[in-house]
């Protein structure tokens, strides 16, 4: 397989009043082509900074900053050095990302088409006419009914679902390699969430684009990720396939995540499993495991030392004391039948 | 099961028209329930659907275009004398979507919790102390919150202010409007559990309202489906969800997605088409018609009423009577 992207040791800081914001600490991974990965977690886990930062769309010049000793390549070209010119060559013609809110992310002032129409003509040097034809068949592509139509419409004519959708289409106008999903369906409903993620899988297969799917809902990656990491404190806690982690979890957070929703089999009425507290302050220095603070394995040594990641196949990987061979072997509160 | 008890909450053809130019948003469109005491309803539908307008119109947020509510059997839609009101607001609470913006920010945490008893009682400097100590320990926060601002807290602390708030009145009967769906999915599960903690506690009705169909069903008793400001289905919880009888319930229910990859890959799916219809210009006959799989053009003439199709599972669809 062709690897599209690497990411080594990435770490994100912001630089704030009350002090260094340390948002991602120390993240790698990396992305095949056709292959799609998702980033699981709470909000500022630092998945989002994440997907910005593959595309160098922080604040660099105020707050944000990626330290150094950070590595990210996407076809082997190093994309931290690369200049704005480099920059605008990379961004929405071979990565582009699509974001959280349909409602605000597309201009209001400029027709759906022409916002199409604007990325072929710069990145693929069309002219008009071509530019409005090949549009007119992303927007069939992302089946929007009525695509000629729709094409002169306003954003503001539109509703949440259809607006999505020519976000998606202006994402792929150039047929990028990468797309970075941010969040795609947070702000749809679910009948609409339904349909635009069986486009999201329908156009993977078709088109052999990679995905980057940011989501805090593991129902929704279910259907459409490969590969999973489940993220926490600007870390990853646990990374494997698809099946590894909603049928052989290894990390008591990901047990958390999949227990605190109740399933639809379920008992109604019962207590949900929680999780105590809440996520730590990004400002302090972690030295030890983020969750030690909420997990329901804690040990001594949880709180002293930051485990490594073990590797227990050639794809799932976690980073917990438990997996140390001195630890107890614990199962998942839920196989024990106290949930 | 809820048969046997008392009504609450008698809703009758209860509708709620809000002006947009000279055409009217039907958000609520002649709805007729019951809530029993001691129960959960849930109320779900896609966003649009007249949920919140439904709940709010209920405590009395607006006043209904048509139709009335009786609560205990006394009606609160039309005038009241302002000890009635008093009364009807003390005994129905609500708890509302955004902890963010739903605390006042020059408030303390006490002042907000207490700012409701100061109307309905007369408690003492020192009775009230011991109040919001009591009410912030039942909803699991410490005493150390009581003189914060809102602005120190976190989600999920807030919505637990916000709980307090509403119990600090003791009411009754509480409209959880979205509760949850500003919070992360552990923050969530902690609300719902204290919420169902809290009802057992204190004996409290809920009519709770979300667009997240697996927490409704965790959480309620019996649940009601709206679309474009009618029901569709109401029925028992089990019954709802095990046996769907509307082809939007249908819809509904399959387009949940399920932390379960093979179970997903496994199931049939029923993707409904487009979106759903503007509330001021809404489809003729059957709302639900313009997306849905079994349409005929009986639907597009008339308007299927909602039948008891089963004891207790009432249904408005024309081909789904049985």
């Amino acid at each position: 397989m062709e690897k599209l992207l690497k990411v080594d040791n990435l770490q994100v800081s912001f630089n704030t009043y009350a002090g260094e914001v340390r948002a991602v600490r120390g993240i790698s991974f990396e992305l095949n082509k056709g292959e799609t990965l998702a980033f699981v977690g709470e909000s500022g886990c630092g998945k989002t900074v994440t997907a910005k930062s593959i595309l160098r769309l922080l604040p660099e010049e105020g707050s944000a900053e990626i330290k150094k000793g950070s590595v990210i390549e996407f076809k082997g070209r190093d994309v931290l050095q690369m200049n704005e010119k480099g920059l605008r060559k990379l961004r929405g013609n071979e990565i582009s990302m699509i974001f959280q809110d349909p409602m605000t992310s597309l201009n209001p002032t400029m027709k759906c088409g022409k916002q199409i129409v604007e990325a072929l003509i710069l990145h693929k040097g069309m002219s008009k006419a071509e530019a409005k034809e090949e549009a007119i068949r992303t927007l069939k592509l992302v089946k929007l009914p009525d695509a000629e139509e729709r094409f002169d419409s306003y954003p503001h004519e539109l509703s949440g679902g259809m607006r999505q959708r020519v976000m998606i289409a202006i994402a792929l106008a150039c047929s990028p390699e990468i797309l970075v999903a941010d969040e795609p369906t947070t702000a749809l409903d679910v009948t609409i969430q339904a349909q635009i993620l069986s486009l999201l899988s329908e156009l993977r297969d078709e088109l052999n684009t990679a995905i980057i799917l940011v989501t805090h809902d593991l129902g929704v990656v279910a259907t459409i990720a490969d590969r999973i990491q489940v993220m926490y404190a600007g870390q990853v806690l646990e990374t494997g396939t698809s099946e590894e982690i909603f049928y052989n979890p290894k990390h008591p957070y990901t047990w958390a995540l999949l227990s605190s929703v109740p399933g639809l089999a379920e008992e109604t009425k019962q207590e949900l499993y929680s999780l105590k507290g809440t996520p730590p302050d990004l400002i302090l220095p972690l030295d030890h495991c983020p969750f030690a603070a909420r997990c329901d394995y804690c040990m001594q040594i949880c709180k002293e030392q930051m485990p490594d990641e073990t590797r227990l196949s050639d794809t799932h990987g976690v980073s917990c004391w438990l997996q140390h061979e001195l630890a107890p072997r614990v199962k998942p509160f839920y196989e024990r039948g106290e949930a | 099961m809820s048969k046997n008890k008392e009504v609450l909450v008698d809703v009758q053809n209860l509708s709620k028209y809000f002006k947009q130019g000279k055409k009217d948003l039907k958000a609520v469109d002649d709805v007729s329930f019951k809530i029993y005491q001691g129960e959960t309803l849930g109320l779900v539908g896609e966003s649009g659907c007249g949920k919140t307008t439904c709940g709010r119109t209920l405590l009395k947020f607006y006043n209904p275009t048509h139709g009335k509510v009786l609560y205990k059997d006394k009606d609160v839609s039309s005038k009241m004398s302002r000890s009635e009101l008093l009364a009807f607001k003390r005994s129905a609470q609500m708890i509302f979507q955004d902890p963010y913006s739903a605390l006042d920010p020059r408030m303390t945490i006490a002042e907000i919790v207490t700012e409701g008893m100061n109307v309905h009682f007369n408690y003492t400097k020192k009775e009230k102390q011991e109040k919001v100590v009591e009410l912030l320990a039942s909803v699991g926060l410490t005493d150390d919150y009581a003189n914060r601002f809102a602005h120190e807290l976190s989600g999920g602390q807030r919505q637990r202010v916000g709980i307090a708030r509403a119990l600090a009145v003791e009411p009754e009967f509480i409209v959880c409007d979205e509760p949850i769906s500003a919070l992360d999915v552990s923050i969530q599960a902690q609300i719902v559990n204290l919420l169902i903690k809290l009802q057992q506690e204190k004996d409290l009705t809920y009519l709770f309202i979300s667009h997240d169909l697996s927490m409704v069903k965790h959480i309620s008793d019996r649940v009601g489906v709206m679309y474009l400001g009618s029901f569709v289905e109401i029925a028992s919880n089990k019954e709802l969800f095990d046996n769907p009888r509307h082809p939007y319930t249908e819809a509904l229910l399959s387009a949940i997605p399920i932390a379960d990859p093979d179970h997903e890959m496994s199931r049939d799916k029923i993707e409904l088409p487009g979106d759903v219809p503007s509330p001021v210009n809404p489809p003729s006959g059957c709302k639900f018609r313009t997306r849905c799989r079994y349409a005929t053009d009986l639907c597009a003439r008339e308007i299927p009423e909602l039948l008891e199709i089963r004891p207790g599972h009432f249904c408005a669809c024309h081909y789904r009577k049985d």
